[in-house]
């Protein structure tokens, strides 16, 4: 337990040190890159914006993620059920996750003048559930045809075989996606938050130190953003824990 | 005694890429209420297929499967099914595994009633103790004893197993026919067993089914003459023996194999065992050329097989 949370701090310390080292060899001046010793006056001055930044940004990945979650969920069980359906939606799928999501931000702008919130759980959205209607798609279709059977033998419906064998039998798929996918959602936030003018959440603060040309404020965010990607990845985890722990191997 | 499975002219073919794959062809079976019924036959022939259309997962093109008297058209709460895959499910305790077709037959059933029932089969398998357990911490051998719980905790009167005990080593096999010996003894179920174990089959069957290469028909039925109470030892016995040779010979033919067997039924079968036989697909074999269908054992059907049906 110990060594579960001190190996990564010591890890983290390290880091720092590191780059604090590296800024000092240089002689660096903080508008080239800024040291971590920078950082504290940042988010002293800005302390409020980080807040109601981080809190923008929290939130719009999260519900962009949540619709990922129910039509990434749907279209993997369509998939899942169909073989038609797979082998028409599929090409479709990749097709759309190969096109650079970037190139989207202006479409959705002017598809949705105006409504930044809006945009940016949309892209939050549409770059993250990919993954997980391939992996719901995948784990029902691959589902033994006997775990089906002990069910179905006893004349259970379709609804019921999904509820209590399939979908959790499917849940450590899910979950491997949800974290590719979390990830995905957050970069699809900060994507719009900094390109949109006029936009919220952290990726806007970053821009704000962008023009003021303040750049430990530039390197806070980042650091902020990481320290958020990190919190919601291991939300993820967290749930995973709950909800298919019994996928966990005892290790030997 | 009325029989409670009756399954008579199954004709069945997949749809397959490269065309209809006939996999049953003039399929007949029967087996009394409460009799256990071992099914062999070469692999792939058709097996699995068969407790498919028994369980009601899938129709026959042809034919018919009546189970308790009434035609077989879906699948029915009746029914117990074990396969090969022990089939349990990882994120439930060995208890809720057990429980689980209680939830789908009787859902208005109190918690404390199933479990009791769970409890009581869990016990008679040697497993009390485990109910807390994940799956993946028991063994292959208990994890099956598990499966087979679970396919009898809603009292089916029909108990359907597709090799349940095929992937196990030789003693936990053996150990696991006991328990199913056992289980007969105190609950009721009519038994339908697919095995490649010839020693399973006798030691476990009332009758054996020996079914023809694909696509099979009931090529041979041996009526296994041996006590109730039977234990390991009895394999070892002279009749239990004769049966296992006319078996062999049987599958030898099923596979379709030319070369002769190395026993001709005459001098192996002394009254005891022959008494017992009988075998329909032979029987119109016998027939003559009348229309029954070619299978490999037209050509090598040994005297054995023949006069069973002559008497
Ligand atoms: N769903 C299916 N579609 C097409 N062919 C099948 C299907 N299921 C089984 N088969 C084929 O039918 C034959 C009999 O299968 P099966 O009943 O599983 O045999 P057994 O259990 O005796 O080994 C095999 O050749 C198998 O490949
Ligand atoms: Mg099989």
């Amino acid at each position: 337990m110990i060594r579960k949370v001190a190996v990564p701090v010591a890890a983290l310390a390290l880091f720092v040190a590191l780059w604090e080292l590296l800024v000092w060899a240089n002689g660096w001046p903080d508008y080239v890159m800024a040291s971590p010793s920078d950082l504290p006056q940042s988010y002293a001055r800005f302390w409020g914006l980080f807040l109601t930044g981080a809190w923008q940004t929290l939130w719009r990945t999260v519900a962009g993620l949540a619709l990922a979650v129910l039509f990434g969920l749907l279209l993997g069980m369509i998939m899942g059920f169909s073989r038609t359906a797979r082998d028409g939606l599929y090409p479709l799928l990749v097709g759309f996750n190969a096109i650079p999501k970037a190139t989207l931000v202006p479409v959705l702008a002017l598809l949705f003048i105006g409504q930044h919130d809006f945009n940016t759980v949309m892209m939050a959205f549409l770059i993250s559930f990919f993954p997980i209607a391939v992996s719901v798609g995948i784990g029902l279709s691959t589902l033994e045809p006997e775990y089906r059977d002990i069910l179905r033998s006893l004349g259970a419906s379709r609804f019921t075989i999904f509820r209590k064998i399939a979908l959790p039998k499917t849940l450590p798929e899910f979950f491997g996606a949800l974290k590719v996918a979390v990830t995905l959602a957050f970069i699809g936030t900060n994507l719009v938050e900094i390109v949109s003018p006029h936009g919220r959440g952290l990726g806007a603060l970053f821009l704000s130190g962008q023009t003021n040309s303040n750049y430990p404020l530039m390197f806070a965010v980042l650091i902020a953003l990481a320290v958020l990607g990190i919190a919601l990845y291991y939300a993820v985890v967290a749930l995973e824990k709950v909800f298919a722990g019994w996928a966990e191997r005892p290790q030997g | 005694m009325t029989d409670l499975i009756a399954i008579s002219g199954v004709r069945h073919a997949y749809r397959t890429k490269a065309g209809p794959l006939p996999v049953l062809d003039g399929l007949e079976l029967s087996v009394p209420e409460g009799r256990f019924c071992a099914v062999v036959g070469p692999s792939g022939c058709g097996k699995s297929t068969l407790t498919r259309l028994i369980a009601g997962l899938m129709k026959p093109d042809q034919g018919e499967v009546r189970l308790e008297g009434r035609r077989v058209t879906s699948p029915r709460r009746t029914v117990g099914m074990a396969f090969q895959n022990p089939v349990l499910l990882e994120w439930r305790s060995i208890l809720d595994n057990v429980i689980l077709p209680l939830e789908i037959v009787a859902p208005r059933m109190p918690r404390a009633e199933r479990v009791a029932r769970a409890e009581e089969l869990l016990d008679m398998v040697g497993l009390a103790g485990f109910e807390g357990k994940r799956p993946s911490e028991l063994s292959g051998g208990m994890r099956q004893r598990a499966s087979l719980c679970r396919a009898l905790v809603h009292r089916p009167s029909v108990l359907i197993m597709d090799e349940p005990f095929g992937a196990l080593d030789n003693f936990t096999r053996e150990d696991l026919w006991q328990t199913m010996r056992d289980l007969r003894a105190r609950e009721r179920f009519t038994c339908v067993l697919i095995t490649h174990d010839l020693r399973e089959s006798v030691f476990l069957g009332d009758q054996v089914v020996v079914l023809s290469g694909r696509p099979a028909r009931t090529q041979y039925v041996l009526d296994v003459d041996l006590p109730e109470d039977r234990t390991i030892d009895i394999l070892y016995d002279r009749r239990a023996g004769d049966m296992l040779h006319l078996l062999r010979d049987q599958i030898r033919i099923a596979q379709g194999r030319d070369d002769p067997p190395a026993h001709t039924g005459s001098d192996l079968l002394p009254g005891s065992a022959a008494q017992g036989l009988t075998t329909p697909g032979a029987a119109r074999d016998a027939g003559g050329p009348g229309g029954a269908p070619d299978g490999p054992a037209r050509k090598t059907a040994p005297d054995g097989a023949t006069r069973g049906a002559a008497r």
